[in-house]
Formats: structure tokens, C-alpha cells, sequence
């Protein structure tokens, strides 16, 4: 198996903030792997290292094939980064920023300028092409910013989280051309805090958080991992509803949960349980109105890992995954 | 939204590779730091206030020197001594020019500019380098403003003008290798408004400490000490004896020296604060 992105053992320590403790990641060739975790649990340093911003205190990495340590200059042929704050610059057109870059990647006037087009283009930036950036809205600086990651045709792909404060409907928009990078045979390493987003992007999910890799896997095994599928269920007589939730005890594994007004939820084991809860179900003489079963959601997944709720990190301050400055 | 659409199959220009694979050398490296110095110029130009510091500023300096001190200082001849200050005055006004050099990469490296810079395949002192070389628009501004207003004032210079244009050069030059200390104070400051306290510290004693707007023999004798060694002193001496006649030499000796040693210690300190920056 080919690993576009491979990292052993990565640590890196700012001060007294032990930003990473030791972190494996892989990803094979043209797929997404999602990196997920709180705000301070070292995404960003991990995409530091891998796109040779940051030397690692210890571990090694390769990206592409090239090792970031010793062959820090092959690797920047091979990738684009695209970063948490959007790195376009104000003061330049949308065409100058890309065109620029194009030609620092080496390529003659015409090609980069063509190649400017084309990336304009696609990411519906061609009727502001020539306003400076500063004038853009954010969803336009997102794209600004992908597309000037975009101009060197990258192997691999660095996205930090590339749609915190987008809107949703921009978001599922960026979702759309990340899957067309993929579909191209891009591989992209895509952070973000929005479970949401790496289950509908990433092929594999690696959960890290305060430095560590707490959990790692497809979307789908890392639901079943954790706790298996949940049995939720709305009695239609609010009257059975501590019958129900005796019944529910029996069913599935520990004390069923409160669910939106009125329903309950238990984790269940396997994928044959539904009957045999509706033979309950009707031998107890409950009636219910929903009765489903699927695997927990991500946000359920990473409360259990890292037993804080979701919620609560994203009013944390925002500045703790920022580096201090040498 | 076009967003969705693929990416258009005919594209294959392929991802550039560098043959030798290792770091960009020669013309290479070069056209690197002129794209990159062409558009620190477009972010100059596009920014008119950025040139306060090298018009209006030095102007108002002039301004309140020549008329508000003139007098007192020269003891009554007003044209004497806008012969003797305008020279200096150069001197003063590239090292305060060099401020803004050091605060402008601050604030690129804040907005996460450079790291996209880093993430290339060129050379990193490219960008810094950039930087310096598109400052030099700059510094020319200063010269021709200065020297013009200084004209319309009342300032004639003694020699001939290859001699003006040598001592505009010499101060242009100088200013390219002290604008070093600005990029890497630059590097080095947690804001880039930190880098202008910082830099102001340095440059007001240098640019006072001098012999730019009174002679050296008014001052005691440890303060003289310290402006005979400043290297704005050296320079001011040369291009006084450029604009007006007199002996050049030893001051021209130390200016190149001065030049020499900042490159030497600040290029290496520069690169190595910007390759360290997280």
C-alpha cells in the first residue's frame, strides 16, 4: 500500500505546551484523511511539520515519498497548504495573487496566467479576477486561497480547516470541490472541528487530542467502535414511558437516555436487535409513533473518547492552538 | 455555483520539478525574488501612506529644522546651515525609512502570507530579499523629494552633479544594508507594531547622535566619542564632501565598512529569525 502521508512517532513542544506527544498519521493515495479534535489538540502543528513549516522535536514523516526532514525542498514540489486564516494576500487581484504563484512555481508568463484563468473559473471567481482581495467576501477569500494552493497541481493537499466561519451552504461548496480534488487523485489531509464535515468527506479518521491520537479509523468503524448502534425510540402514550424505559434497560446496554421532548435512546449490539424489539414492544403493549436504529452520530462518538461535549470546545478560546512565537 | 464542476482533464502542465532537486540556484532564484519584489511594489504603490515616511516625513523634518532651529543653531545664517543639515539630513531620513521595511514583513508573516511563501519550492531568503530590493523605490523617492524640496528652499550643492548622484547612491546603499536590522527586528517582534517602538529606540539616538543637524565639536567629549563611531555619522561626512566639496575618503572608508559589517551580521541573523519563525 502506497501512503501519500506517513508520520511515526511525531512530538513537538512550545514552551511548557507539549503541542504533540507522539503522533501517527497516514494516508493513502488520493484519499481524505479527516483530522479531528478540540481546538488546542495539535492539529495545526501536525500540518506545520508535513508541509516543512516546523521541524519536529522527534519522529519522522514523509509526504509524497519525500522524507520532511531531510528532503524538505522535494516535498514543497509536491504539495499545497491551504491555512487556518486565509493567506491570500489584500492587496493584490484575485488573477496577480495567482499568477504569482504560478510564477514562483516556474512556470513561463502565459502558462501561469492561463492557469490563473482556469482556477478563477473554477471556483466562480472570474468576474472579481481583477478586484484587489481585500474586497472579497469570506467564502471568496476561501476559494482565493484553495485555488492559489491549487496552481502547482499538488499531489497532496493540506486544507486546516478549511471552512471554519463559512456559512453552510459555502461549506457544502468547498465540500464539493474537496471531493473533486480526490476524484483528480489528489490526497488531501483536511483538519477540521466540525464532526460533521469528516464524516461526509473523510475516507479515514484519526481523533487527536491534547497532542495524542486518542482514536483512528473509517467514519463508520469508528462509530461501531464506540458503543455500537443506538435504539431510539418515541412512545405514543407518554403514560408508558418508564414502562418503555424498564423494557429499553433490558434491550440494550446501561441506562437509556433522554432524546429531543419525549424519546429515548439505548446503545443496542448488532444488526438483528429490531425485531426483537418490536416483538417486545408488543408483548409490553407499547405503542410508539418512531422507532429507529443507526450508528451514533460523531459528535456522540467524540464526547465518549474524550469525555467533554463537543459544544463546549468550540466557545473555548480560540487562541490556544496558536504557537507562541520564537 | 460552478464549484462542483471537475477541474478541466485538458490541463497538464505538469507540476514543475526542479531538474537539480535540490535548491533553486542562479537565474532561477533570481526571477523568484523579482516576481516577489514586484509585488511588494504593488502593495507599496497601492498603499500611498506608506510613503509618508519617505516624503512628507523627511520634508517636515526639513521644514522645522531649517526654520524653527536654523537660526539658533547657525547663529543667524539660515542658508548656511540648510547647506550643512540637507546632507545630513539623507542620512537620518533612510534609517527612519528603513522602519516600515521590517513592519511590512511583520505584518505579512501575521497574515499568514508567508507561510504559503514557505510552503514553495524556492529559496527562503526570497521574500526577504524581495522585500529589500523593492524598499529601494523607496529610498529613491526619498533622495529625489529631498534633494528638490531642498532646492526650492534655497540648497545648492558646491560640487558637480556626478558628485550629487554619488552621494545620493552612497545613501541609497547604505540604506539597503541597514534596512537589514529592520527585517530582522521584524523577525524577531511578537507584533508588528512592536517592531516600530523597537526600531525608534534604535534609530532616534543614531540619527541624533550624529552629526546630522549640529557640529560635532558643540557636543561634550563622551558624547562625541559615540558619534565619531556612528555609522549615520560616517555616512552624513561622505555625503557632505560629495554635495560640497572637501575631503571624502576615510568617512567613505568607514561608510563602506559599516555597510559591510550590517550586512554580515544582520542578513545571517535575518534568515535565520525568518527560517525559525513558527
Amino acid at each position: 500500500m502506497t501512503f501519500a502521508i506517513h508520520a511515526e512517532g511525531l512530538t513537538k513542544r512550545f514552551g511548557d505546551n507539549q503541542a504533540l506527544a507522539g503522533v501517527d498519521l497516514a494516508a493513502r493515495e488520493g484519499t481524505v484523511l479527516g483530522l479531528l479534535g478540540p481546538n488546542g489538540a495539535g492539529k495545526t502543528t501536525a500540518v506545520r511539520i508535513l508541509a516543512t513549516l516546523l521541524a519536529a522535536d522527534s519522529g519522522q514523516a514523509t509526504v509524497a515519498g519525500f522524507d520532511v526532514r531531510t528532503d524538505p525542498r522535494r516535498v514543497r514540489e509536491h504539495i499545497g497548504l491551504t491555512g487556518q486564516y486565509a493567506s491570500v494576500d489584500d492587496d493584490l487581484t484575485g488573477t496577480q495573487n495567482l499568477v504569482m504563484i504560478g510564477q514562483l512555481l516556474d512556470l513561463r508568463g502565459v502558462e501561469a496566467r492561463r492557469r490563473a484563468r482556469e482556477l478563477l473559473e473554477w471556483f466562480d471567481l472570474t468576474e472579481a479576477a481583477d478586484r484587489m482581495a481585500k474586497t472579497y467576501s469570506g467564502g471568496m477569500r476561501r476559494r482565493l486561497d484553495l485555488a492559489a494552493s491549487l496552481v502547482g497541481r499538488p499531489a497532496v493537499i493540506f486544507l486546516d480547516e478549511p471552512t471554519t466561519g463559512l456559512d453552510p451552504s459555502k461549506r457544502e461548496d468547498m465540500w464539493g470541490v474537496i471531493r473533486n480534488l480526490v476524484a483528480d487523485g489528489s490526497t488531501v489531509l483536511l483538519t477540521t472541528q466540525y464532526l460533521a464535515e469528516a464524516d461526509a468527506l473523510a475516507d479515514e479518521i484519526t481523533v487527536i487530542d491534547r497532542g495524542r491520537v486518542i482514536a483512528g479509523g473509517p467514519p463508520d468503524q469508528l462509530k461501531r467502535v464506540l458503543g455500537g448502534q443506538r435504539l431510539s425510540v418515541r412512545p405514543a402514550d407518554l403514560g408508558q414511558r418508564d414502562e418503555l424505559r424498564r423494557l429499553l434497560a433490558v434491550i440494550g446496554h446501561g441506562e437509556p437516555a433522554e432524546e429531543g421532548r419525549d424519546g429515548l435512546t439505548v446503545s443496542v449490539e448488532g444488526d438483528d436487535v429490531l425485531p426483537d424489539v418490536v416483538a417486545a414492544l408488543r408483548s409490553a403493549g407499547i405503542r410508539v409513533t418512531e422507532l429507529s436504529l443507526h450508528l451514533p452520530s460523531l459528535d456522540e462518538v467524540f464526547f465518549s473518547l474524550t469525555g467533554r461535549s463537543e459544544a463546549a470546545h468550540q466557545s473555548t478560546d480560540r487562541t490556544t492552538e496558536k504557537e507562541p512565537v520564537a | 455555483m460552478t464549484l462542483t464542476t471537475t477541474a478541466p482533464a485538458e490541463l497538464s502542465v505538469s507540476a514543475p520539478t526542479t531538474a537539480e532537486g535540490d535548491r533553486p540556484t542562479g537565474p532561477r532564484a533570481l526571477r523568484h525574488v523579482l516576481v516577489l519584489a514586484r509585488r511588494n511594489l504593488i502593495k507599496t504603490i497601492r498603499t500611498p501612506e506608506q510613503f509618508i515616511d519617505v516624503t512628507l516625513q523627511p520634508v517636515t523634518f526639513l521644514l522645522l529644522f531649517a526654520y524653527v532651529f536654523g537660526g539658533a543653531i547657525s547663529g543667524g545664517s539660515r542658508h548656511q546651515y540648510l547647506e550643512f543639515l540637507l546632507p545630513g539630513m539623507l542620512g537620518q531620513s533612510v534609517a527612519l525609512g528603513s522602519i516600515a521595511l521590517g513592519q511590512n514583513l511583520k505584518a505579512d508573516i501575521e497574515k499568514g502570507v508567508f507561510d504559503r511563501f514557505r510552503s514553495l519550492p524556492i529559496a527562503r531568503s526570497a521574500p526577504l530579499v524581495a522585500a529589500v530590493i523593492a524598499d529601494f523605490a523607496r529610498y529613491l523617492l526619498l533622495c529625489v523629494i529631498l534633494v528638490g524640496f531642498g532646492y526650492v528652499m534655497g540648497f545648492r550643492i558646491a560640487t558637480d552633479p556626478l558628485s550629487l548622484i554619488a552621494a545620493l547612491a552612497l545613501s541609497i546603499a547604505f540604506a539597503l544594508c541597514f534596512c537589514w536590522i529592520s527585517v530582522f527586528v521584524g523577525m524577531k517582534a511578537r507584533t508588528s507594531g512592536s517592531v516600530q517602538g523597537i526600531m525608534f529606540l534604535l534609530v532616534l539616538p543614531l540619527s541624533f547622535g550624529s552629526s546630522t543637524f549640529v557640529e560635532t565639536s558643540t557636543m561634550p567629549g563622551w558624547l562625541q566619542a559615540f558619534v565619531k563611531v556612528n555609522p549615520i555619522s560616517h555616512l552624513v561626512g561622505a555625503v557632505r564632501g560629495l554635495m560640497l566639496g572637501g575631503p571624502v575618503g576615510s568617512n567613505l572608508a568607514w561608510t563602506f565598512a559599516w555597510m559591510a559589517a550590517l550586512l554580515v551580521v544582520f542578513v545571517p541573523l535575518a534568515l535565520r529569525g525568518y527560517a525559525r519563525h513558527a
